[in-house]
């Protein structure tokens, strides 16, 4: 998880021009961050290529859209991390 | 090219759905109007419209692949760079490479070239949408018909 912070903090500070000591796993990417859905296109990008995987953020963005799930469950960096932890473990098998 | 009409893309030279790659012809007309404007005693192709050259080759890439299932629309250039002037006239060979297949996204490395010598190239992302229906998705078949898309590329659903 931590090194999965790591990278992901970094992808965002470099992306989005952001302060990296600003950037903490309890950071919402989109209420905190400020990070608009284009750039998280790049964030995602970045991602993918880093891990090696794809995150599936059209599934996500549906489930926010139907109440199924929250935006915290997905955009909060901790619960990101995990879920691309997930993602490399699932790949992995 | 119907350049007024924004359909920069005249004929696929060939497209490999295993490298993810696809070659166009794009020939600018010896006259427009927008030579006109652009610029008067010396008229340019704008390069606005080589990177929009640039992502209609990728865009026709992306729809190829996912068979008119996904319409990929224009969502960020980067990198780019126009290397040298294009002038009314000259044939152009587009080139474009899929690099990524997202979700909801596709990122793409395109290039053009004349005569063999680079003239442009950019990295361009797209958001990937399901195809609209009804009248776009004809349009857009008469035009993948024009500009001879393979057949392969052409099954919906």
């Amino acid at each position: 998880m931590s090194s999965t912070f790591d990278t992901v903090a970094t992808i965002i500070a470099e992306t989005c021009d952001i302060p990296r000591d600003t950037i903490a796993p309890e950071s919402h990417a989109i209420d905190d961050l400020g990070i608009d859905s284009l750039d998280f296109l790049d964030i995602a990008f970045a991602i993918d290529k880093a891990f090696g995987i794809k995150l599936p953020l059209e599934q996500w963005t549906q489930e926010v859209n139907d109440g199924k799930a929250t935006t915290e469950q997905y955009f909060v960096l901790k619960n990101l991390c995990a879920r691309i932890d997930d993602l490399i473990a699932a790949k992995a098998r | 090219m119907r350049i007024e009409y924004f359909q920069l893309v005249d004929r696929i030279i060939d497209l490999n759905l295993n490298d993810l790659t696809i070659r166009v012809e794009a020939n600018v007309p010896a006259t427009s109007t927008i030579f006109e404007g652009h610029f008067p005693g010396q008229p340019l192709m704008p390069g606005v419209l080589l990177i929009e050259s640039m992502a209609q080759a990728s865009g026709w890439l992306v729809i190829a692949r996912t068979r008119f299932e996904k319409m990929p629309f224009l969502a960020g250039v980067k990198k780019a760079k126009l290397r040298t002037f294009v002038t009314p006239g000259q044939a152009l060979v587009v080139s474009a490479k899929l690099i990524h297949e997202g979700s909801g996204f596709a990122v793409t490395e395109a290039e053009i070239a004349a005569d063999g010598k680079p003239i442009c190239d950019a990295e361009i992302t797209f958001r990937v949408v399901d195809f609209p229906e009804g009248e776009f998705l004809d349009n857009m078949k008469a035009v993948a018909r024009q500009i001879s898309l393979p057949a392969e590329a052409m099954a919906h659903g």
